[in-house]
């Protein structure tokens, strides 16, 4: 297998006309992990995916694997793998035909194309004109075009579009195992539920600029969090926290206290032999903070487009929703 | 990562789907049918079968004639051939994995014109089977001499495969600049089926066109070939100009290929695929 290389993005632009796609995108995607790339429909994930791919002419900067541009791998489907998307098959053209011409085009084994059709469940449809695929089977064969040449970067684009729960926990285990060998594991989605238990890492792109960058825990500040606390006898349970030097806000349903953990406040309460009705964690669902990220109004440290990033100083207006169980 | 992978791949992509046997068989059939009815009322004519005062076609002249049907006629096939090269790779998106493997696009255009010249041959030779084998019965039942034992019909043969090669290579070219299967397909169709026929059939009536006409794509393959329908002095009374010689029919032939294909590579293949 080869060696998982990293993908390095480098103020990547391109621009449609008056309009730009993708903003001095600069990012890394490390081997080893499975990176999740993100972003609402129209923020600029294939464009930049496809430029990565040297399908797509950048207008600046670049992209490029191993730091060697696509078009110039001495080997890209041994190096790249890439699902783009579910429809680049000829319908009258069956799945063995489809893989056998790719194999042939790029020097591998022309038994991988079993190898990869049994690997993706396909093996019983590889005779079948693709013509009649479903939806979920075409993404399989898409993937077994991606893992063709075995290689150890692996670029998809909404891979789990069409697949049934099964297939989309099949996608999963198949992509973290990847990652766990070693391979750079690259997938793009809207939705971040979708990645949120696949991914490792986490790039957020929206109209085009990279507005995050980093895990999933990074994703919220921990100062965003804040634990609600109540308990029968709420006065003693105020004195406590102000004599641990604690503030609490009173709400109509409990005490809240920023910025805290749920464990500090239940060990001040418990030393003060305090017996809870409530403790709980509250902070902005990570939905919530991807969608704000997505539309501008949070902007997250990671992502260094300082020269630009407008409003940045405002702070995000957080709805408290609930996030966790009371512990 | 060689051409001859490529070249391979190509060849799996073309034979993979249906669409290279059923452009032959339709080849087969439009041309041998029209071969087998117009040798038919040819060798009549020349014999004087036929009843009434028909025209009497010198016998000679037939077998050239009636054996050119296959690109006079048939040639839109590997125009079409080479149009869908490119345009179903645009149509359903595999310009994507295609580009993926081969990411030298140059590559792959050379890799479809080995191919396409490989597939001009193909299908010049049914071709050629189609118009001879009905026409030649048709001469030999009626006692018209087929002319298949002289080096001047093998040398026009050997021509008309050259002009099917020809012909597939500006179907690659215009496939490429048109994109669109559907408006590529339909004016292919079109320039073949309609404006050039009308043009060369007018030109008779306009004093200098015929310098003009002679240089059609159509007509320069008729020229290179050697004889065609629409030159037969014998069936139009002169129409057809004068043509080429062979040798420059096939040039202005390789021209034309050699022009749209570098315009193609420029405006149309280095293109973004999204």
């Amino acid at each position: 297998m080869p060696d998982g290389q990293t993908l390095e993005f480098s103020g990547l632009t391109k621009r449609f006309g008056p309009l730009t796609a993708v903003d001095r995108f600069t990012a890394r995607v490390e081997p080893g992990l499975v990176t999740g790339f993100l972003g609402p429909n129209g923020a600029g994930k294939t464009t930049t995916m496809r430029m990565l791919l040297g399908l797509v002419r950048a207008t600046d900067g670049s992209a490029t694997v191993g730091g060697t541009p696509y078009a110039q791998l001495r080997h890209p489907l041994q190096s790249v793998g890439a699902a783009l998307e579910a429809s680049s098959f000829h319908p009258g053209r069956s799945a063995a035909a489809h893989l056998t011409a790719l194999a042939q085009a790029s020097d591998v084994p022309i038994r991988r194309v079993d190898e990869t059709l049994a690997l993706v469940g396909l093996s019983d449809a590889a005779g079948r004109k693709v013509g009649g695929y479903s939806l979920g089977m075409r993404q399989r064969l898409g993937l077994a075009a991606a893992l063709l040449g075995d290689p150890g970067v692996l670029v998809l684009d909404e891979p789990t579009n069409g697949l049934d729960p099964e297939g989309i926990r099949w996608m999963r285990d198949l992509l973290r195992a990847l990652a766990r060998e070693g391979r750079t594991v690259f997938v793009s989605s809207h939705l971040l539920s979708e990645v949120q238990q696949t991914v490792d890492s986490l790039l957020v792109i929206a109209r085009g600029r990279l507005v995050f960058q980093g895990t999933i825990d990074e994703l919220v500040d921990p100062t965003e969090y804040a634990t609600v606390v109540d308990a029968p006898d709420r006065a003693g349970l105020t004195a406590a926290l102000t004599a641990a030097g604690v503030s609490a806000e009173v709400l109509r349903a409990g005490l809240r206290v920023d910025a805290a953990d749920p464990a500090d406040i239940g060990r001040i309460a418990a030393s003060a032999g305090i017996a809870l009705s409530l403790l709980q964690r509250q902070g902005p669902s990570l939905e919530q903070v991807f969608l704000q990220l997505a539309d501008g109004t949070r902007v997250h440290a990671s992502a260094f487009g300082g020269e630009s990033a407008a409003g940045a100083e405002s702070a995000p207006p957080v709805e408290p929703t609930q996030e966790g169980d009371a512990r | 990562m060689s051409l001859v992978g490529t070249v391979k791949s190509e060849t799996t992509k073309q034979f993979s789907t249906s669409t290279w046997w059923i452009l032959a068989i339709v080849l087969v059939v439009y041309v041998a049918s029209t071969a087998a009815a117009l040798g038919f009322f040819f060798a009549a004519s020349s014999t004087g079968a036929l009843p009434g005062d028909a025209p009497q076609l010198p016998g000679d002249t037939l077998p050239p004639l009636l054996y050119s049907l296959a690109t006079a006629m048939g040639y839109v096939f590997p125009l079409l051939i080479g149009t869908l090269m490119v345009t179903t790779e645009i149509r359903h998106q595999t310009l994507t994995p295609t580009f993926l493997a081969t990411p030298q696009r140059s590559r792959v255009l050379g890799a479809k014109l080995i191919v396409g010249a490989g597939l001009g041959v193909l299908y010049g030779i049914v071709g050629i089977a189609s118009s001879v084998g009905p026409s030649a019965a048709m001469l030999a039942l009626q006692g018209v001499e087929t002319q298949l034992g002289d080096t001047d019909t093998w040398a026009m043969l050997g021509r008309m495969i050259v002009a099917f090669v020809l012909w597939v290579f500006i179907g690659i070219a215009v496939g490429a600049l048109v994109r669109n299967q559907i408006v590529a397909v339909v004016g292919v169709l079109v320039f073949t089926q309609f404006i050039e026929p009308i043009a060369r059939t007018l030109v008779t009536f306009i004093e200098g066109a015929a310098d003009v006409v002679r240089f059609l794509p159509g007509a320069a393959s008729d020229a290179l070939v050697g004889a065609s329908l629409f030159n037969a002095e014998a069936l139009t009374g002169g129409g057809g100009g004068n043509p080429l010689e062979w040798w420059a029919g096939g040039l202005v032939l390789l021209a034309v290929a050699a022009v749209l294909l570098v315009l193609a590579y420029l405006f149309s293949w280095r293109r973004d695929v999204a």
